[in-house]
Protein backbone atom coordinates (compact mmCIF):
# COMPACT_ATOMS: atom_id res chain seq x y z
CA UNK A 1 0.00 0.00 0.00
CA UNK A 2 2.83 2.25 1.05
CA UNK A 3 4.47 1.88 -1.80
CA UNK A 4 1.31 3.79 -4.03
CA UNK A 5 1.83 6.58 -2.13
CA UNK A 6 2.87 9.66 -4.59
CA UNK A 7 4.72 12.14 -3.38
CA UNK A 8 3.28 15.31 -3.66
CA UNK A 9 0.63 15.99 -1.37
CA UNK A 10 -2.50 16.94 -3.67
CA UNK A 11 -2.17 13.51 -5.25
CA UNK A 12 -1.59 11.65 -2.04
CA UNK A 13 -4.83 13.32 -0.74
CA UNK A 14 -6.47 12.62 -4.24
CA UNK A 15 -5.28 8.94 -3.80
CA UNK A 16 -6.59 8.38 -0.22
CA UNK A 17 -10.63 9.52 -1.83
CA UNK A 18 -9.67 7.03 -4.74
CA UNK A 19 -8.75 4.01 -2.31
CA UNK A 20 -11.93 4.85 -0.48
CA UNK A 21 -14.44 5.15 -3.42
CA UNK A 22 -12.45 2.03 -4.74
CA UNK A 23 -13.24 -0.01 -1.72
CA UNK A 24 -17.33 -0.03 -1.29
CA UNK A 25 -18.04 -0.58 2.61
CA UNK A 26 -19.87 -3.66 2.10
CA UNK A 27 -16.81 -5.60 0.44
CA UNK A 28 -14.82 -6.61 2.89
CA UNK A 29 -17.72 -7.20 5.55
CA UNK A 30 -18.88 -9.39 2.10
CA UNK A 31 -15.73 -11.17 1.71
CA UNK A 32 -15.06 -12.17 5.48
CA UNK A 33 -18.33 -13.57 5.61
CA UNK A 34 -17.65 -15.43 2.37
CA UNK A 35 -14.65 -16.97 3.98
CA UNK A 36 -16.20 -17.45 7.39
CA UNK A 37 -18.79 -19.48 5.42
CA UNK A 38 -16.63 -21.43 3.20
CA UNK A 39 -14.63 -22.51 6.51
CA UNK A 40 -17.92 -23.45 8.04
CA UNK A 41 -18.88 -25.57 5.47
CA UNK A 42 -15.09 -26.88 4.68
CA UNK A 43 -15.53 -28.69 8.68
CA UNK A 44 -19.14 -29.41 7.73
CA UNK A 45 -18.15 -31.63 4.59
CA UNK A 46 -15.30 -33.32 6.86
CA UNK A 47 -17.50 -34.49 9.73
CA UNK A 48 -20.55 -35.47 7.67
CA UNK A 49 -18.96 -38.70 6.09
CA UNK A 50 -17.52 -39.33 9.92
CA UNK A 51 -21.11 -38.55 11.05
CA UNK A 52 -22.73 -40.55 8.49
CA UNK A 53 -19.95 -43.97 8.95
CA UNK A 54 -20.76 -43.67 12.96
CA UNK A 55 -24.74 -43.42 12.08
CA UNK A 56 -24.83 -46.24 9.26
CA UNK A 57 -22.77 -48.41 11.45
CA UNK A 58 -24.59 -47.78 14.40
CA UNK A 59 -27.89 -48.46 13.49
CA UNK A 60 -27.15 -51.21 11.44
CA UNK A 61 -24.88 -52.76 13.27
CA UNK A 62 -27.48 -52.49 16.83
CA UNK A 63 -29.97 -54.21 14.18
CA UNK A 64 -27.83 -57.41 14.24
CA UNK A 65 -25.91 -57.12 17.65
CA UNK A 66 -26.68 -59.72 20.24
CA UNK A 67 -25.31 -61.66 22.86
CA UNK A 68 -25.34 -65.07 20.25
CA UNK A 69 -22.96 -62.69 17.93
CA UNK A 70 -20.85 -61.60 20.74
CA UNK A 71 -20.00 -65.37 21.88
CA UNK A 72 -20.59 -67.73 19.15
CA UNK A 73 -18.15 -67.91 16.38
CA UNK A 74 -18.96 -67.51 12.26
CA UNK A 75 -21.22 -70.51 11.05
CA UNK A 76 -20.17 -72.50 7.76
CA UNK A 77 -22.62 -70.46 5.81
CA UNK A 78 -23.07 -67.11 5.09
CA UNK A 79 -26.98 -67.83 4.73
CA UNK A 80 -27.28 -68.96 8.71
CA UNK A 81 -29.03 -66.34 10.55
CA UNK A 82 -27.09 -67.59 13.45
CA UNK A 83 -23.39 -67.63 15.04
CA UNK A 84 -20.75 -64.28 15.46
CA UNK A 85 -17.60 -63.23 15.33
CA UNK A 86 -16.36 -64.49 18.83
CA UNK A 87 -13.07 -65.91 16.35
CA UNK A 88 -12.23 -62.55 14.79
CA UNK A 89 -12.57 -61.19 18.15
CA UNK A 90 -10.06 -63.32 19.85
CA UNK A 91 -8.20 -63.45 16.76
CA UNK A 92 -8.23 -59.46 16.79
CA UNK A 93 -7.28 -59.57 20.43
CA UNK A 94 -4.24 -62.09 20.27
CA UNK A 95 -2.77 -59.83 17.07
CA UNK A 96 -3.35 -56.92 17.82
CA UNK A 97 -1.92 -57.50 21.60
CA UNK A 98 1.09 -59.10 20.16
CA UNK A 99 2.32 -56.57 18.13
CA UNK A 100 1.42 -53.83 20.40
CA UNK A 101 3.96 -56.01 22.93
CA UNK A 102 6.65 -55.75 20.17
CA UNK A 103 6.05 -52.56 18.33
CA UNK A 104 5.79 -49.81 21.16
CA UNK A 105 8.27 -51.07 23.78
CA UNK A 106 10.70 -50.97 20.29
CA UNK A 107 9.08 -47.96 18.93
CA UNK A 108 9.91 -45.99 22.24
CA UNK A 109 13.27 -47.17 22.68
CA UNK A 110 13.85 -46.31 18.91
CA UNK A 111 12.61 -42.25 19.81
CA UNK A 112 14.25 -42.17 22.76
CA UNK A 113 17.62 -42.74 20.21
CA UNK A 114 16.35 -40.41 18.00
CA UNK A 115 15.75 -37.76 20.09
CA UNK A 116 18.55 -38.33 22.92
CA UNK A 117 21.46 -39.43 21.15
CA UNK A 118 20.61 -39.28 17.42
CA UNK A 119 23.22 -37.90 15.78
CA UNK A 120 24.65 -38.28 11.52
CA UNK A 121 23.99 -40.64 9.06
CA UNK A 122 22.36 -43.72 11.16
CA UNK A 123 19.61 -41.49 13.11
CA UNK A 124 19.12 -39.73 9.55
CA UNK A 125 18.27 -42.80 8.47
CA UNK A 126 16.09 -44.30 10.83
CA UNK A 127 14.01 -41.51 10.64
CA UNK A 128 13.42 -41.46 6.69
CA UNK A 129 12.78 -44.93 7.00
CA UNK A 130 10.32 -44.15 9.70
CA UNK A 131 8.92 -41.71 7.12
CA UNK A 132 8.64 -44.18 4.59
CA UNK A 133 7.37 -47.10 6.51
CA UNK A 134 4.36 -44.58 7.36
CA UNK A 135 3.16 -44.23 4.10
CA UNK A 136 3.79 -47.96 3.11
CA UNK A 137 0.73 -49.59 1.51
CA UNK A 138 -0.33 -51.46 3.96
CA UNK A 139 -0.82 -54.73 1.57
CA UNK A 140 3.38 -54.81 0.55
CA UNK A 141 3.79 -55.75 4.65
CA UNK A 142 1.48 -58.06 4.41
CA UNK A 143 3.29 -59.60 1.13
CA UNK A 144 6.70 -59.40 2.61
CA UNK A 145 5.66 -61.04 5.58
CA UNK A 146 3.70 -63.72 3.81
CA UNK A 147 7.29 -64.15 1.47
CA UNK A 148 9.59 -64.05 4.55
CA UNK A 149 7.74 -65.67 7.70
CA UNK A 150 4.48 -67.67 5.91
CA UNK A 151 5.73 -69.54 2.85
CA UNK A 152 7.96 -71.30 5.62
CA UNK A 153 6.55 -71.65 8.23
CA UNK A 154 2.62 -71.30 7.55
CA UNK A 155 -0.30 -68.91 8.07
CA UNK A 156 -0.86 -68.31 11.86
CA UNK A 157 -1.33 -65.21 14.51
CA UNK A 158 2.31 -64.83 15.00
CA UNK A 159 2.74 -63.82 11.13
CA UNK A 160 -0.48 -61.33 11.24
CA UNK A 161 0.45 -59.83 14.42
CA UNK A 162 4.80 -59.30 12.55
CA UNK A 163 2.40 -57.79 9.90
CA UNK A 164 0.67 -55.37 12.42
CA UNK A 165 3.68 -54.67 14.15
CA UNK A 166 5.85 -53.62 11.11
CA UNK A 167 2.70 -51.04 10.50
CA UNK A 168 2.40 -50.07 13.91
CA UNK A 169 6.58 -49.38 14.69
CA UNK A 170 6.71 -46.36 12.61
CA UNK A 171 3.60 -44.54 14.03
CA UNK A 172 5.07 -44.89 17.51
CA UNK A 173 8.29 -44.20 16.66
CA UNK A 174 7.67 -40.69 15.06
CA UNK A 175 4.81 -39.60 17.20
CA UNK A 176 7.09 -40.72 20.42
CA UNK A 177 9.96 -38.71 18.82
CA UNK A 178 7.85 -35.63 18.69
CA UNK A 179 6.44 -36.15 21.98
CA UNK A 180 9.83 -36.04 23.64
CA UNK A 181 10.81 -33.16 21.42
CA UNK A 182 8.38 -31.40 23.71
CA UNK A 183 9.81 -31.85 27.00
CA UNK A 184 11.18 -28.60 27.44
CA UNK A 185 15.59 -28.67 27.57
CA UNK A 186 14.96 -26.87 30.87
CA UNK A 187 14.27 -29.86 32.44
CA UNK A 188 16.32 -32.00 31.89
CA UNK A 189 18.74 -29.47 32.57
CA UNK A 190 17.54 -29.47 36.16
CA UNK A 191 17.68 -33.03 35.90
CA UNK A 192 21.34 -32.68 35.44
CA UNK A 193 21.95 -30.42 37.81
CA UNK A 194 20.80 -32.60 40.74
CA UNK A 195 23.29 -35.37 39.99
CA UNK A 196 21.03 -37.33 37.45
CA UNK A 197 23.04 -39.26 34.44
CA UNK A 198 21.58 -39.62 30.92
CA UNK A 199 19.85 -42.42 32.42
CA UNK A 200 17.89 -41.33 34.83
CA UNK A 201 16.87 -38.29 33.66
CA UNK A 202 15.24 -40.27 30.63
CA UNK A 203 13.51 -42.48 32.45
CA UNK A 204 12.36 -40.22 35.58
CA UNK A 205 11.89 -37.06 33.94
CA UNK A 206 11.49 -36.90 30.09
CA UNK A 207 9.19 -39.91 29.42
CA UNK A 208 6.87 -39.16 32.38
CA UNK A 209 6.50 -35.62 30.79
CA UNK A 210 5.90 -36.90 27.59
CA UNK A 211 3.21 -39.70 28.54
CA UNK A 212 0.49 -38.12 27.59
CA UNK A 213 1.45 -37.34 24.01
CA UNK A 214 3.45 -41.31 24.12
CA UNK A 215 0.11 -43.03 24.80
CA UNK A 216 -2.23 -41.05 21.84
CA UNK A 217 0.90 -42.02 19.47
CA UNK A 218 -0.09 -45.34 20.94
CA UNK A 219 -3.48 -45.40 20.54
CA UNK A 220 -3.24 -44.33 16.43
CA UNK A 221 -1.12 -47.14 15.86
CA UNK A 222 -3.33 -49.73 17.93
CA UNK A 223 -7.11 -48.41 15.98
CA UNK A 224 -4.84 -48.37 12.95
CA UNK A 225 -3.49 -51.92 13.62
CA UNK A 226 -6.74 -53.11 14.32
CA UNK A 227 -9.19 -52.02 11.69
CA UNK A 228 -6.03 -53.75 9.07
CA UNK A 229 -7.71 -56.12 6.49
CA UNK A 230 -5.31 -56.44 3.36
CA UNK A 231 -2.02 -58.19 5.18
CA UNK A 232 -4.08 -60.35 7.12
CA UNK A 233 -5.34 -62.11 4.23
CA UNK A 234 -2.03 -62.62 3.39
CA UNK A 235 -0.20 -63.89 6.88
CA UNK A 236 -3.66 -64.56 9.36
CA UNK A 237 -5.71 -66.22 6.36
CA UNK A 238 -8.97 -65.87 8.27
CA UNK A 239 -10.90 -69.04 9.80
CA UNK A 240 -13.97 -70.19 10.91
CA UNK A 241 -12.89 -71.78 14.30
CA UNK A 242 -12.13 -69.91 17.36
CA UNK A 243 -8.43 -70.67 18.13
CA UNK A 244 -4.98 -69.69 19.77
CA UNK A 245 -2.78 -70.92 18.84
CA UNK A 246 0.22 -68.90 17.75
CA UNK A 247 2.02 -70.65 14.89
CA UNK A 248 0.70 -72.83 12.22
CA UNK A 249 -2.97 -72.62 11.81
CA UNK A 250 -4.60 -70.15 10.08
CA UNK A 251 -6.58 -67.26 12.58
CA UNK A 252 -9.35 -64.76 12.32
CA UNK A 253 -9.62 -61.01 12.92
CA UNK A 254 -12.42 -58.61 13.30
CA UNK A 255 -11.61 -57.06 9.47
CA UNK A 256 -11.39 -60.03 8.02
CA UNK A 257 -14.70 -61.22 8.55
CA UNK A 258 -16.38 -57.91 7.67
CA UNK A 259 -14.59 -58.37 4.79
CA UNK A 260 -15.85 -61.57 4.00
CA UNK A 261 -19.73 -60.61 5.26
CA UNK A 262 -19.67 -57.77 3.06
CA UNK A 263 -19.10 -58.84 -0.41
CA UNK A 264 -21.37 -62.47 0.18
CA UNK A 265 -24.59 -62.02 -1.45
CA UNK A 266 -26.88 -63.20 1.73
CA UNK A 267 -28.55 -60.60 4.19
CA UNK A 268 -27.60 -63.10 7.43
CA UNK A 269 -23.87 -62.49 6.09
CA UNK A 270 -24.17 -58.86 5.78
CA UNK A 271 -25.79 -58.50 8.54
CA UNK A 272 -23.31 -60.09 10.74
CA UNK A 273 -20.65 -57.29 8.97
CA UNK A 274 -22.15 -54.94 10.18
CA UNK A 275 -22.97 -55.77 13.69
CA UNK A 276 -18.80 -57.19 13.55
CA UNK A 277 -17.88 -53.55 12.25
CA UNK A 278 -20.11 -52.12 14.93
CA UNK A 279 -18.13 -54.19 17.56
CA UNK A 280 -14.49 -52.95 16.51
CA UNK A 281 -15.24 -49.37 16.48
CA UNK A 282 -16.60 -50.40 20.14
CA UNK A 283 -13.36 -52.04 20.83
CA UNK A 284 -11.51 -48.78 19.55
CA UNK A 285 -13.79 -46.49 21.64
CA UNK A 286 -13.32 -48.84 24.44
CA UNK A 287 -9.32 -49.13 24.43
CA UNK A 288 -9.10 -45.31 23.62
CA UNK A 289 -10.71 -44.29 26.88
CA UNK A 290 -9.52 -46.90 29.38
CA UNK A 291 -5.73 -45.98 28.20
CA UNK A 292 -6.59 -41.84 28.62
CA UNK A 293 -7.95 -42.74 32.10
CA UNK A 294 -4.80 -44.69 32.97
CA UNK A 295 -2.50 -41.89 31.48
CA UNK A 296 -4.72 -39.30 33.14
CA UNK A 297 -4.28 -40.98 36.79
CA UNK A 298 -0.70 -41.19 36.32
CA UNK A 299 -0.66 -37.73 36.26
CA UNK A 300 -0.98 -35.53 39.35
CA UNK A 301 -3.71 -33.39 41.12
CA UNK A 302 -3.49 -30.09 40.26
CA UNK B 1 45.67 -40.10 46.44
CA UNK B 2 44.70 -37.04 49.10
CA UNK B 3 41.08 -37.21 50.27
CA UNK B 4 39.08 -36.15 47.17
CA UNK B 5 36.71 -33.40 48.10
CA UNK B 6 34.32 -34.57 45.62
CA UNK B 7 33.84 -37.46 48.51
CA UNK B 8 34.63 -35.79 51.47
CA UNK B 9 32.14 -32.61 52.25
CA UNK B 10 34.44 -29.54 52.40
CA UNK B 11 35.76 -28.52 56.23
CA UNK B 12 36.17 -25.03 55.44
CA UNK B 13 37.77 -23.04 58.62
CA UNK B 14 36.60 -19.92 58.75
CA UNK B 15 39.46 -17.63 59.41
CA UNK B 16 38.99 -15.84 63.44
CA UNK B 17 40.51 -12.74 62.80
CA UNK B 18 39.28 -9.97 60.30
CA UNK B 19 42.46 -8.75 58.54
CA UNK B 20 41.55 -7.75 55.39
CA UNK B 21 39.75 -3.66 55.43
CA UNK B 22 35.95 -4.71 54.93
CA UNK B 23 33.75 -2.51 53.20
CA UNK B 24 30.96 -4.75 52.06
CA UNK B 25 28.04 -3.45 54.25
CA UNK B 26 26.44 -7.71 54.94
CA UNK B 27 29.96 -8.63 55.91
CA UNK B 28 29.89 -5.87 58.38
CA UNK B 29 26.86 -6.58 59.96
CA UNK B 30 26.93 -10.08 60.57
CA UNK B 31 30.32 -9.87 61.93
CA UNK B 32 31.68 -12.87 59.75
CA UNK B 33 35.14 -11.51 58.14
CA UNK B 34 35.91 -11.94 54.30
CA UNK B 35 37.23 -15.68 54.41
CA UNK B 36 40.74 -14.37 52.73
CA UNK B 37 43.29 -16.82 54.30
CA UNK B 38 40.33 -19.86 54.16
CA UNK B 39 41.19 -22.45 51.10
CA UNK B 40 39.40 -21.36 48.09
CA UNK B 41 36.18 -23.77 46.56
CA UNK B 42 37.10 -23.08 43.17
CA UNK B 43 40.78 -21.97 41.95
CA UNK B 44 39.92 -21.27 37.76
CA UNK B 45 42.69 -20.94 35.76
CA UNK B 46 43.40 -20.08 32.44
CA UNK B 47 39.59 -21.03 31.52
CA UNK B 48 38.19 -20.70 28.12
CA UNK B 49 35.07 -21.52 25.99
CA UNK B 50 34.62 -22.66 22.62
CA UNK B 51 31.47 -23.06 20.86
CA UNK B 52 31.95 -24.77 17.32
CA UNK B 53 35.19 -23.27 17.38
CA UNK B 54 33.88 -19.69 18.03
CA UNK B 55 35.10 -18.43 21.28
CA UNK B 56 33.02 -17.18 24.02
CA UNK B 57 35.69 -16.70 27.06
CA UNK B 58 38.82 -16.19 27.05
CA UNK B 59 41.38 -16.55 29.73
CA UNK B 60 39.55 -16.20 33.03
CA UNK B 61 41.24 -16.96 36.25
CA UNK B 62 39.59 -16.50 39.42
CA UNK B 63 39.35 -17.93 42.95
CA UNK B 64 36.19 -18.38 44.88
CA UNK B 65 35.94 -18.16 48.53
CA UNK B 66 33.82 -20.53 50.77
CA UNK B 67 31.02 -20.03 52.72
CA UNK B 68 30.17 -16.16 50.81
CA UNK B 69 28.33 -15.13 47.93
CA UNK B 70 30.36 -14.33 44.86
CA UNK B 71 28.61 -12.23 42.44
CA UNK B 72 29.34 -12.29 38.73
CA UNK B 73 28.59 -9.02 36.75
CA UNK B 74 28.54 -7.98 33.39
CA UNK B 75 26.64 -6.57 30.73
CA UNK B 76 24.54 -9.17 28.53
CA UNK B 77 26.29 -11.44 26.22
CA UNK B 78 29.61 -11.20 28.03
CA UNK B 79 29.67 -14.88 28.77
CA UNK B 80 28.43 -14.58 32.97
CA UNK B 81 26.26 -17.66 32.28
CA UNK B 82 28.70 -19.60 30.22
CA UNK B 83 31.57 -19.33 33.13
CA UNK B 84 29.01 -20.48 35.84
CA UNK B 85 27.90 -23.04 33.57
CA UNK B 86 31.49 -24.20 33.28
CA UNK B 87 32.04 -24.85 37.59
CA UNK B 88 29.61 -27.94 37.78
CA UNK B 89 30.48 -29.18 33.76
CA UNK B 90 27.00 -28.05 32.38
CA UNK B 91 28.50 -26.77 28.92
CA UNK B 92 29.08 -30.82 28.91
CA UNK B 93 25.23 -30.91 27.98
CA UNK B 94 25.70 -28.10 25.05
CA UNK B 95 26.54 -29.92 21.76
CA UNK B 96 29.72 -27.81 20.17
CA UNK B 97 31.12 -26.53 23.48
CA UNK B 98 34.67 -27.22 24.05
CA UNK B 99 36.58 -26.14 27.45
CA UNK B 100 39.93 -25.19 28.24
CA UNK B 101 42.32 -24.24 31.30
CA UNK B 102 41.71 -25.98 35.16
CA UNK B 103 38.84 -25.60 37.25
CA UNK B 104 40.36 -27.00 40.45
CA UNK B 105 37.89 -27.55 42.66
CA UNK B 106 39.05 -27.74 46.35
CA UNK B 107 42.21 -29.44 44.60
CA UNK B 108 41.05 -31.46 42.06
CA UNK B 109 40.73 -30.60 38.53
CA UNK B 110 36.75 -31.26 37.71
CA UNK B 111 37.74 -31.47 33.99
CA UNK B 112 40.38 -34.28 34.53
CA UNK B 113 39.65 -37.08 32.20
CA UNK B 114 38.74 -39.67 35.55
CA UNK B 115 36.65 -37.09 36.65
CA UNK B 116 32.60 -38.20 36.35
CA UNK B 117 30.48 -35.09 35.59
CA UNK B 118 27.69 -36.31 37.33
CA UNK B 119 30.14 -36.68 40.58
CA UNK B 120 30.56 -33.33 40.11
CA UNK B 121 27.09 -32.22 39.72
CA UNK B 122 26.06 -33.73 42.85
CA UNK B 123 28.24 -31.59 44.93
CA UNK B 124 28.05 -28.76 42.86
CA UNK B 125 24.20 -27.32 42.47
CA UNK B 126 22.80 -25.46 40.06
CA UNK B 127 19.87 -23.24 40.39
CA UNK B 128 18.51 -21.58 36.76
CA UNK B 129 16.85 -18.12 35.48
CA UNK B 130 13.69 -19.57 35.10
CA UNK B 131 12.37 -21.83 37.58
CA UNK B 132 11.87 -25.24 36.42
CA UNK B 133 10.08 -27.51 38.63
CA UNK B 134 9.70 -31.19 37.27
CA UNK B 135 5.72 -31.76 36.15
CA UNK B 136 5.46 -33.69 39.78
CA UNK B 137 4.25 -32.88 42.99
CA UNK B 138 5.88 -30.50 45.41
CA UNK B 139 7.15 -33.48 47.18
CA UNK B 140 9.02 -35.49 44.16
CA UNK B 141 10.49 -32.44 43.18
CA UNK B 142 12.50 -32.17 46.28
CA UNK B 143 13.03 -35.93 46.65
CA UNK B 144 14.14 -36.08 42.72
CA UNK B 145 17.58 -35.45 43.93
CA UNK B 146 17.57 -37.69 47.07
CA UNK B 147 16.45 -41.01 45.37
CA UNK B 148 18.50 -40.81 42.20
CA UNK B 149 21.76 -40.72 44.64
CA UNK B 150 20.04 -43.51 46.79
CA UNK B 151 19.08 -41.56 49.68
CA UNK B 152 18.18 -44.29 52.76
CA UNK B 153 16.74 -42.19 55.79
CA UNK B 154 13.91 -40.41 56.14
CA UNK B 155 12.98 -38.81 52.64
CA UNK B 156 9.98 -37.17 54.73
CA UNK B 157 12.28 -35.51 56.94
CA UNK B 158 14.64 -34.51 54.76
CA UNK B 159 11.84 -33.10 52.19
CA UNK B 160 10.64 -31.00 55.58
CA UNK B 161 14.39 -29.80 56.40
CA UNK B 162 15.08 -28.84 52.36
CA UNK B 163 11.64 -26.55 52.45
CA UNK B 164 12.42 -25.02 55.53
CA UNK B 165 15.83 -24.07 54.35
CA UNK B 166 14.40 -22.51 51.19
CA UNK B 167 11.68 -20.93 53.57
CA UNK B 168 9.00 -22.22 51.35
CA UNK B 169 8.00 -24.86 54.21
CA UNK B 170 5.06 -22.88 55.61
CA UNK B 171 3.77 -22.21 52.08
CA UNK B 172 3.19 -25.57 50.81
CA UNK B 173 3.27 -27.90 54.06
CA UNK B 174 -0.13 -28.56 53.13
CA UNK B 175 -0.17 -29.02 49.24
CA UNK B 176 2.98 -31.36 49.44
CA UNK B 177 1.45 -33.89 47.01
CA UNK B 178 0.30 -31.23 44.75
CA UNK B 179 1.87 -29.99 41.33
CA UNK B 180 4.54 -28.03 41.84
CA UNK B 181 3.52 -25.91 38.61
CA UNK B 182 0.56 -24.51 40.48
CA UNK B 183 3.19 -22.80 42.48
CA UNK B 184 3.80 -18.88 41.76
CA UNK B 185 6.92 -18.06 39.98
CA UNK B 186 8.77 -16.87 43.56
CA UNK B 187 7.86 -20.08 45.13
CA UNK B 188 8.85 -22.58 41.65
CA UNK B 189 12.26 -20.44 42.32
CA UNK B 190 12.49 -21.31 45.99
CA UNK B 191 11.30 -24.70 45.41
CA UNK B 192 13.94 -25.12 42.93
CA UNK B 193 16.85 -24.12 45.32
CA UNK B 194 15.12 -27.05 48.17
CA UNK B 195 15.52 -28.79 45.19
CA UNK B 196 19.00 -28.77 45.08
CA UNK B 197 19.48 -27.98 48.45
CA UNK B 198 18.55 -31.48 49.33
CA UNK B 199 21.03 -33.16 47.99
CA UNK B 200 23.40 -31.80 50.54
CA UNK B 201 25.56 -29.51 47.92
CA UNK B 202 29.02 -27.96 49.26
CA UNK B 203 28.49 -25.10 46.39
CA UNK B 204 25.06 -23.56 44.52
CA UNK B 205 25.34 -21.53 41.21
CA UNK B 206 22.97 -19.76 40.59
CA UNK B 207 22.34 -17.98 37.34
CA UNK B 208 20.35 -15.09 37.16
CA UNK B 209 17.59 -16.51 40.01
CA UNK B 210 16.03 -13.41 40.12
CA UNK B 211 15.55 -12.10 36.71
CA UNK B 212 11.82 -13.49 35.65
CA UNK B 213 10.82 -12.73 39.53
CA UNK B 214 8.73 -9.35 40.67
CA UNK B 215 10.33 -7.11 43.51
CA UNK B 216 8.90 -8.92 46.43
CA UNK B 217 10.03 -12.63 45.23
CA UNK B 218 13.81 -11.23 44.64
CA UNK B 219 13.97 -9.70 47.69
CA UNK B 220 13.01 -13.03 49.37
CA UNK B 221 15.53 -15.15 47.73
CA UNK B 222 18.01 -12.46 48.53
CA UNK B 223 17.22 -12.96 51.77
CA UNK B 224 17.46 -16.71 51.62
CA UNK B 225 20.72 -16.54 49.63
CA UNK B 226 22.28 -14.44 53.26
CA UNK B 227 20.62 -17.84 54.88
CA UNK B 228 22.43 -20.17 52.98
CA UNK B 229 25.63 -18.78 52.86
CA UNK B 230 26.29 -19.67 56.41
CA UNK B 231 26.27 -23.42 54.69
CA UNK B 232 26.93 -22.93 51.34
CA UNK B 233 29.31 -21.45 49.36
CA UNK B 234 27.59 -19.59 46.55
CA UNK B 235 27.73 -18.25 43.02
CA UNK B 236 25.27 -16.08 41.35
CA UNK B 237 25.06 -14.47 37.91
CA UNK B 238 23.31 -11.42 37.58
CA UNK B 239 22.93 -8.64 35.89
CA UNK B 240 21.37 -6.34 38.44
CA UNK B 241 24.10 -4.33 39.89
CA UNK B 242 21.98 -3.34 43.06
CA UNK B 243 21.33 -6.86 43.86
CA UNK B 244 25.19 -7.77 43.45
CA UNK B 245 26.04 -4.91 46.02
CA UNK B 246 23.33 -5.85 48.00
CA UNK B 247 23.97 -9.75 48.88
CA UNK B 248 27.63 -10.38 47.56
CA UNK B 249 31.09 -10.31 49.26
CA UNK B 250 33.42 -10.52 46.41
CA UNK B 251 32.23 -9.64 43.00
CA UNK B 252 33.90 -10.40 39.50
CA UNK B 253 33.25 -8.05 36.39
CA UNK B 254 32.80 -9.78 33.06
CA UNK B 255 32.75 -7.77 30.33
CA UNK B 256 32.25 -8.02 26.11
CA UNK B 257 35.83 -7.94 24.21
CA UNK B 258 35.14 -7.06 20.50
CA UNK B 259 37.78 -8.42 17.52
CA UNK B 260 37.59 -5.06 15.64
CA UNK B 261 38.13 -7.17 12.40
CA UNK B 262 36.39 -10.22 12.61
CA UNK B 263 33.76 -8.50 14.30
CA UNK B 264 33.74 -11.60 16.82
CA UNK B 265 32.81 -11.21 20.43
CA UNK B 266 34.52 -12.75 23.60
CA UNK B 267 33.81 -12.14 27.46
CA UNK B 268 37.08 -11.63 29.30
CA UNK B 269 37.34 -11.09 33.39
CA UNK B 270 38.37 -7.28 34.00
CA UNK B 271 38.63 -7.17 37.59
CA UNK B 272 37.47 -8.88 40.61
CA UNK B 273 37.74 -8.55 44.55
CA UNK B 274 35.61 -7.46 47.19
CA UNK B 275 32.28 -6.33 46.29
CA UNK B 276 32.74 -2.89 48.36
CA UNK B 277 35.72 -2.36 46.59
CA UNK B 278 34.45 -3.21 43.09
CA UNK B 279 31.47 -0.73 43.24
CA UNK B 280 33.55 2.41 45.25
CA UNK B 281 37.09 2.03 43.88
CA UNK B 282 37.03 -0.03 40.72
CA UNK B 283 40.75 -0.24 39.22
CA UNK B 284 39.88 -0.65 35.74
CA UNK B 285 37.92 2.19 33.64
CA UNK B 286 35.77 -0.68 32.29
CA UNK B 287 34.36 -1.58 35.93
CA UNK B 288 34.14 1.98 36.86
CA UNK B 289 32.53 2.79 33.57
CA UNK B 290 29.82 -0.16 34.33
CA UNK B 291 29.17 0.00 37.96
CA UNK B 292 28.75 3.74 37.34
CA UNK B 293 25.82 2.94 35.07
CA UNK B 294 28.08 4.47 32.03
CA UNK B 295 26.86 1.88 29.59
CA UNK B 296 25.83 -1.72 29.89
Amino acid sequence: MMGHVPSTGESAAAKVSDINSARPAGRRLWTNRLASAAMVGAVLLAVIPVGLILYYITVKGMAAMSWEFLSEPTPFSFRRAEGGFLNGLIGTGIMVGLATLVSVPLGILAAIYLQEFGRGLLANLIRFFSDVMTGVPSVFVGLFVYTAFVLPFGFGAVMGAAALAIIMLPIVVRTTEEMLKLVPLELQHGSFALGASKFQTIIRVVLPSALPGITTGVLLAVARAAGETAPLILTALGSLKVTTTLVGEPISALPLLIFDGARNPFAAGQERAWAGALELLALVLIFTLLARIVASRSKISS
Amino acid sequence: MTPSPLTAPASTALPNSAQAPDLTPQVGENGTPAASAAEPVFTIRGLSVYYGGNIALKEVSLDIMPREITAIIGPSGCGKSTFIRCLNRMNDLIPGATVTGDVFYHGQNIYASEVDPVAVRRRIGMVFQRPNPFPKSVYDNIAFGPRINGFKRDLDELVENSLRAAALWDEVKDKLKKSALNLSGGQQQRLCIARAIAVEPDVILMDEPASALDPIATVRIEDLMQELKKQYSIIIVTHNMQQAARVSERTAFLYTEVDEETSSRWGILVEHGETGLIFTRPKDKRTEDYVSGRFG
